[in-house]
């Protein structure tokens, strides 16, 4: 696997340089989850083939959290963004 | 050097004014710097260089261009060496592979003389099977018998020190062929960063022994001016996605280019006839590089057999280097072109249609048998037998990238059907056999590459057009034949895959067997898979399974080519061996000092300072100091630091008045501890938070990531490396610390357990917390780094004594202090660990981990971590099993002798049924057994009195 992710604050970079964070999920919205329910958040993630929204550190750069757009199938990094960007 | 050629006769590498001595099996050989060492060998007449893989055959120079196994040696204690390609060296050492008990008699030949029935593909599954003890008795054997090379198992210094290099460009350009160089000068010349990465010595490819130097030096010479990046000596390994891996020596270039130029030529491969591994069997490639490059003949008197002009053209070489060609097989029914007109009016033997059908000879080719187009056989005499099968593009590269390959029936190869975005190819790999046409082709390669990244002008792409259609008009050289089927009836061996020893017949075996896939007969024979991964023989297996199988070559298709192309040592792979090792401000001190410095994580800490006994009762009776600079250190700011600690701890941080101190477990989602710690408020918006060493870096990277996501208004800074810190411990710690910190109130009422508080100590401004890890007074001195050592020199003077890492962790253990990720794993919940104190459900804000805590505390535990007390005097180790009924229910994750107690003390996770106080168990560790009971982890000063005076 190899490829490269524009990193918000310090621009293109290999992938080796960062850190994967994950699926971007849903935060805790305050309501008590039943138990399947949080099952679900903690240990299942979507998995998708295709385009999903993820966390990358920066961890040999900046050490910042960012999100990016990723196609799970190809790689291509759509776009990222830093953490206080909206999108 | 008997096998050398006069001095007007080639020889342009080397330089014959000198000489160079090297050893080869312990004799002494003579050599020009320049020369290879298998250029030298064959020049000294030492014609056998290896012996093959399975059989022990003799092998001698069969490509001379590092792509076939046969001239694997040793140099200097590196195995699996090409002699070919490695230059000499004065005083190396180059000793012959797999032979026993040497090159010329190799006892183990006989595998070869009666072995044929006993080692047919997959032996391994069909013999030794039973008794099973067989096995047990030939594999050290076959281990003798089989392999390349060895490795000194005692070596303890990696020979290999490799550094990582990555390089962004805007073109890659693999192979410095003629194609190759035309692509890396046009698209440097229209203003492209470029690299290039050829795996020869010098730039030019075949061009450089085959009559076109001076054509490709001007490239050369171009691609220089033009600002091109030329890496020699560097092997592309392998298309990862985009990226390419050069290995250049002690350097691993990672390269990513946004377009490539595949140029990586073509393999000429060899004919499969009887024999066909002899020594002095070569191919023309070879032949025109032993001459033109290295000065040395290939042999005195030779036959000559292709398909295609290469092998005319190295008879015109031999000739003109004044060998003698005794006959030119060609299999086509009447070749033409330039090579065979200056051959048929030299008077030398061109046979029409004639193919090889076998080699004879001892340790070298003596005889040679040719059958013509109505099958009759003729002998000639030879030392020499060059042969020329034709030539098969080297797609591995563009096969990597994505490239699909359809086959050329005409001329018998595989070549690139369409090519990948960003993938551009040239040169030979596309089909360019001639010179002209594979420049031309590689200028429209970099033209292309360049214009896709926005380069170039009209003028530019004028030009390429021009380019295109010349290239379209240039001459795709004399057609060549299709290679003859091996031979039928005739005696010896006929090998397709020289690395692993596999013959036709193997392959037919295998085929009947039902191993009718190539990708089976791969696994089943293992042809492909040696160190040339099928450079010599893809084209060969192909044909085999394709006549055996009765399919046509383009369904019988070729292997998978996966990475390395290239042979690379696993040392290269492996990258720079060092291990970064941290260390703190005071480490130099723990040294002058005498202490054990051992590995905690990746510190380089003080584990005693040679007497952990006397350490800890410095402790317990006068005062003692440790070096913590270790603990992961970070200042939470802001006006939400107090919420946002809220919502990663599981209790309260904002009701934590400023200048106090409350301890803290960290769990992840799942309700599982993460790490532990103590947040110390400095005041209303600002935190002092230290978490475990092994913590440190992921505890920061965790808190930033919630931060990223929930946004407060809060800054967390890393201090780990900018604060020292030292634990001053033991009755007499307070005294010590009066003495040096006058400014500071030090009473019991001024500065309580569980206070923080700022001040000079030793004139150094410190933070102090009061906390007790160790279970005695004590005060954490946190201070800048570069004034650490003026605290420890001051608190050492004063009377502290110093005490390591193991004294440290008896003293936590007699006050039941768990150690995270120690005495707890990654399921560990605060309630299985005893710390259900540090969990707040009642909290009101959501936190990290509540609703999984809050689901865990409606279960009951079924297992606890618990003190023992052991009997006897010995303590089980680390790890040690607990014991319920026979059966495995626990383990004991911290045991020690505590002097101070009298007795054996330990941590363990038991089950349930155990878990109550006055519990006994049982505890194995290998053959000994313990008996403990369980009590309260607190084994000393369970109160906490000594900690709070």
């Amino acid at each position: 696997m190899s490829f490269v992710l524009e990193c918000p604050h310090c621009g293109p970079r290999e992938v080796t340089d960062f850190r994967f964070g994950g699926e971007v999920r849903p935060g805790d919205d305050g309501g008590r989850p039943d138990a399947a329910a949080l099952t679900r958040t903690l240990y299942l993630r979507a998995n998708v083939d295709g385009v999903q929204r993820e966390w990358w550190q920066h961890r040999s750069g900046c050490g910042a959290w960012f999100r990016a757009e990723r196609d799970t199938g190809t790689n291509r990094v759509l776009r990222t963004a830093a953490a206080e960007v909206a999108w | 050097m008997k096998g050398r050629l006069p001095y007007n006769v080639g020889g342009a590498r080397i330089d014959r004014s000198r000489v160079l001595r090297f050893t080869f099996d312990g004799k002494v050989v003579e050599a020009h710097p320049g020369d290879t060492v298998g250029s030298a060998l064959h020049a000294a007449g030492q014609t056998t260089l290896s012996r093959s893989f399975k059989y022990h055959r003799p092998r001698g120079l069969l490509c001379c261009a590092g792509q076939c196994p046969n001239c694997l040696v040793d140099v200097d204690g590196s195995p699996g060496v090409r002699a070919c390609t490695e230059p000499v060296r004065e005083g190396m050492t180059v000793t012959p592979q797999n032979a026993w008990p040497s090159l010329g008699f190799d006892a183990l030949r006989a595998v070869d003389r009666v072995g044929g029935p006993f080692t047919p593909p997959g032996f391994y599954y069909k013999m030794l099977i039973r008794p099973r003890a067989a096995w047990r008795l030939a594999e050290p054997m076959i281990r003798r018998v089989a392999g390349l090379g060895r490795l000194d198992p005692g070596a303890t210094e990696r020979r290999w020190r490799t550094d990582y290099r990555r390089r962004h460009c805007d073109v890659l350009v693999v192979g410095g062929g003629i194609a190759g160089l035309a692509a890396a000068v046009r698209a440097a010349e229209l203003g492209a960063d470029v690299v290039l990465a050829d795996d020869g010595p010098e730039p030019g490819g075949r061009c450089l022994a085959e009559g076109d130097g001076a054509r490709v030096a001007a490239l050369a010479e171009r691609a220089s001016a033009a600002g091109v990046e030329l890496l020699q000596g560097a092997s592309a390994l392998g298309f990862f996605d985009g990226l390419v891996a050069v290995w250049q020596g002690s350097v691993l270039h990672q390269v990513r280019a946004a377009r490539t130029v595949v140029a990586t030529g073509a393999v000429e491969q060899p004919l499969l006839f009887a024999g066909n591994d002899l020594p002095g069997v070569m191919l023309s490639g070879a032949v025109r590089r032993l001459i033109s490059l290295y000065g040395v003949a290939p042999g005195t008197r030779a036959v000559v057999a292709g398909v295609g002009d290469p092998a005319l053209e190295a008879a015109v070489a031999l000739r003109a280097a004044g060998i003698h060609v005794a006959a030119v097989a060609d299999a086509r029914p009447s070749p033409t072109g330039e090579a065979a007109d200056a051959l048929r009016a030299a008077g030398v033997p061109l046979l029409e249609g004639h193919t090889v059908v076998r080699a004879a000879g001892g340790s070298r080719v003596a005889k040679v048998t040719l059958a013509a187009p109505d099958g009759t056989r003729s002998r000639l005499r030879a030392d020499l037998l060059v042969i020329s099968g034709g030539m098969a593009p080297a797609t591995s590269l563009l096969a990597q990238a994505g490239t699909s390959l359809e086959h050329d029936g005409e001329r018998g190869r595989f070549v690139p059907a369409d090519l990948p975005p960003g993938v551009f190819a040239a040169g030979q790999v596309l089909g360019h056999d001639a010179p002209a046409a594979a420049e031309l082709s590689g200028a429209v390669a970099g033209a292309d590459a360049a214009h896709e990244l926005g380069l170039g002008d009209d003028a530019s792409r004028a030009l390429l057009a021009e380019d295109v259609s010349a290239l379209r008009g240039a001459s795709p050289g004399t057609p060549s034949a299709p290679p003859p089927a091996p031979p039928k009836g005739e005696r010896g061996r006929c090998v397709v895959c020289l690395c692993e020893d596999v013959t036709v017949k193997d392959l037919k075996t295998a085929v009947a067997e039902g191993f009718d896939d190539i990708e089976l007969a791969k696994r089943y024979t293992t042809a492909t898979m040696g160190p040339c991964q099928g450079r010599m023989c893809q084209r060969a297996v192909n044909a085999v399974l394709a006549e055996e199988t009765g399919r046509a070559p383009a369904a019988v298709g070729l292997t998978t080519a996966r990475p390395p192309w290239t042979t690379v040592p696993l040392g290269v792979l492996a990258g720079r061996p060092y291990q970064p090792a941290k260390r703190s401000a005071l480490h130099a001190r723990h040294r002058e000092a005498g202490a054990r410095i051992e590995w905690a994580g990746d510190w380089r800490r003080a584990y005693d300072y040679g007497d952990p006994d006397a350490e800890i009762a410095a402790v317990h009776d006068g005062c003692g100091v440790i070096d913590v600079s270790s603990l992961g250190k970070l200042l939470v700011r802001g006006p939400d630091a107090a919420a946002f600690l809220d919502r990663v701890y599981p209790n309260r941080m904002s009701t934590l008045a400023p200048g106090r101190i409350r301890y803290g477990v960290l769990t992840g989602e799942a309700g599982r501890i993460i790490d532990d710690g103590t947040v110390a408020r400095l005041d209303d918006e600002t935190f002092y938070v230290t978490t475990t060493s092994s913590g440190a870096g992921a505890i920061f990277e965790w808190l930033q990531w919630w931060q990223a996501d929930w946004r407060l208004d809060v800054r967390i800074t890393d201090v780990t490396q900018s604060l020292s810190a030292v634990n001053v411990a033991g009755p007499r710690a307070r005294d010590v610390l009066a003495v040096l910190a006058p400014g500071l109130d030090c009473s019991a009422d001024g500065f309580g357990y569980l206070d923080a508080r700022r001040g000079a100590v030793a004139g150094v401004e410190a933070l102090a917390l009061r906390i007790g890890f160790v279970g005695e007074l004590g005060y954490e001195l946190h201070v800048a780094s570069a004034h650490a050592l003026t605290l420890w020199d001051a608190l050492v003077a004063a009377g502290a004594r110093p005490f390591g890492l193991e004294p440290q962790r008896v003293l936590r253990l007699q006050k039941g202090h768990p150690i995270i990720g120690v005495d707890t794993d990654a399921e560990t919940t605060p309630a299985m660990a005893g710390m259900d104190f540090a969990v707040k459900l009642d909290k009101d804000e959501p936190f990290v981990g509540r609703w999984a805590l809050e689901r865990l505390a409606s279960r009951e535990c079924t297992e606890r971590l618990v003190g023992v007390v052991i009997e006897g005097e010995h303590v089980p180790g680390d790890g040690a099993v607990v014991v319920a009924g026979d059966a495995p229910a626990g383990r004991i994750t911290s045991a020690r002798r505590s002097a101070r107690l009298g007795r054996g003390i330990g941590l363990a996770w038991v089950p349930n049924g155990l878990s109550e106080l006055g519990s006994r168990i049982e505890i194995r560790d290998g053959g000994t057994t313990f008996a403990a009971e369980v009590v309260d982890a607190a084994f000393y000063d369970p109160d906490g009195e000594r900690l709070r005076t």
